[in-house]
């Protein structure tokens, strides 16, 4: 019965340390978040959990963004590069289809923070 | 959707038609629950009230007939004044109306006829869109815009209402009640207000698998502002003046988009969509279901049938995701 709690114990501290934190946006709120990008209608392009109505696929799906590696599939998912990505685009990458979006930095990094809390 | 346009039957805009509806209501239910109580207060009376004779030969002319004789011509009187309020017969007479309703006179005839000094704005309804055109008099090109309705306050405008596909329904519940857009028909319906604001509309009548994505909105300016808005809206769209908006103007000449859509001011000509003259300078896109912005309009381009499915703009793949930018953007710089 020891043996077995201090196996079990074990195990959870193995599960613990695999798990990496999910990345962090400084200052971002997930739940203002949602309402960004409800309010630009973000889904009009993406798929996005727990946005009603976002079905679309001109870009990719958003959902599960924290365990994406990439962001566009060219630079390495950290949180100021998301925030960078999603106020504009076209300045990291000249050839993108999404265009540069006239929100606030605020709110560009409450988006961010929604996308890597959602699922 | 852009949010803050009133729509509610309950809550009108000041000095609308809607307002005139919804006080009618008023009048209707709360007499009807005052009419409703005494009667069953009378019921139980009836039942328990022992030890009084009661006359009733006069409970029978006064509560069977005078009653409901004077308190049904009372409301005829009234409704029909609200009627007339509301369809710009061409007079403001209730009983003049009445006599015409019920005398054989031309009261149906005139409801036909253009009235006299009115804005006339003619809406048609299509799957799943709203034309709204502005007739400019002699030879003018029409400003044509779509899912949008200006108008000055304190001024009667008339709707002018047609379809070209099925049957659709104009409703504006915050300014006035609803009328059918009739392939074939004309109809009217006039639109009033003190308010400035936006208000929301939609159709009412069941017209197809995105019946429930089909909306425009009615803005109500002061007067002078509504004025500078027709003039400036009049006018044909400017040249685009860097080379970031000139890539936007001739992607859209290489995607086809003018076969379908009329930009005045460019070889563009197209009448089966909307016509996109001033398109940066609309509350919204696709008929009341996005915000209008260089995100949306872009993705509304290169995915329409994801947005609202079967409506008749095509999927595209022919732009590059720069060119995709660039017509988006030039498509909002369209003031």
């Amino acid at each position: 019965m020891r043996a077995a709690l201090i196996v079990s114990c074990a195990l959870l501290t193995a599960c613990a340390v695999d798990t990496e934190p999910l990345p962090q946006v400084t200052g971002g709120n997930a739940e203002r978040g949602r309402d960004v990008i409800r309010e630009y209608e973000c889904g009009v392009c993406h798929v996005i959990p727990g946005i009603p109505a976002a079905s679309g696929r001109v870009g990719p799906a958003l959902d599960a963004y924290a365990r994406r590696p990439y962001i566009a599939g060219k630079f390495p998912n950290q949180p100021e590069t998301l925030v960078r990505w999603i106020l504009d685009a076209p300045a990291m990458a000249p050839q993108t289809a999404m265009p540069a979006i006239a929100m606030s930095h605020q709110e560009a990094r409450d988006a961010a923070a929604y996308l890597y809390e959602s699922d | 959707m852009p949010s803050q346009a009133s729509s509610s039957v309950i809550h009108p805009a000041p000095n609308s038609g809607a307002e005139l509806i919804d006080q009618l209501g008023t009048v209707l239910y709360v007499g009807g629950a005052v009419i409703f109580v005494v009667v069953m207060i009378l019921a139980i009376w009836g039942v328990y009230g022992r030890g009084r004779t009661i006359n009733p030969q006069r409970w029978i002319i006064g509560g069977g007939l005078v009653f409901p004789a004077v308190t049904l011509t009372v409301l005829l009187v009234y409704s029909l004044a609200v009627g007339n309020a509301l369809t710009a017969i061409g007079t403001s007479n209730a009983l003049q109306l009445f006599l015409e309703c019920f005398g054989g006179g031309n009261a149906a005839a005139n409801a036909r006829e253009p009235s006299n000094g009115l804005l006339r704005i003619h809406v048609i309804g299509k799957q799943w869109w709203w034309e709204v055109r502005y007739e400019q008099p002699g030879n003018g090109e029409p400003v044509v815009l779509a899912n949008e309705i200006r108008m000055p306050t304190n001024q009667a405008v008339e709707l002018v209402l047609s379809s070209t596909d099925v049957i659709h329904s104009f409703w504006a519940p915050s300014l006035a009640g609803k009328v059918d857009m009739i392939p074939g028909r004309t109809t009217r319906l006039r639109l009033q207000t003190s308010e400035e604001g936006t208000f929301r509309a939609l159709c009412a009548e069941y017209c197809g698998g995105q019946h429930a994505l089909m909306m425009l909105f009615v803005v109500t300016q002061e007067p002078t502002a509504f004025n500078a808005w027709l003039a400036q809206q009049r006018e044909p769209a400017v040249a685009p003046t860097d080379s970031f908006l000139t890539l936007g103007h001739d992607a859209f000449f290489k995607g086809e988009c003018h076969t379908c859509h009329t930009i005045r001011g460019t070889p563009a000509n197209g009448t089966d969509g909307p016509d996109l003259t001033h398109v940066g300078s609309r509350k919204s896109l696709a008929a009341g279901v996005l915000n209008n912005h260089i995100g949306t309009m872009a993705g509304w381009i290169a995915g329409p049938q994801e947005v609202k499915p079967g409506n008749k703009m095509p999927e595209t793949k022919a732009f590059t995701g720069v060119e995709l930018r660039a017509l988006s953007a030039w498509l909002g710089s369209l003031q």
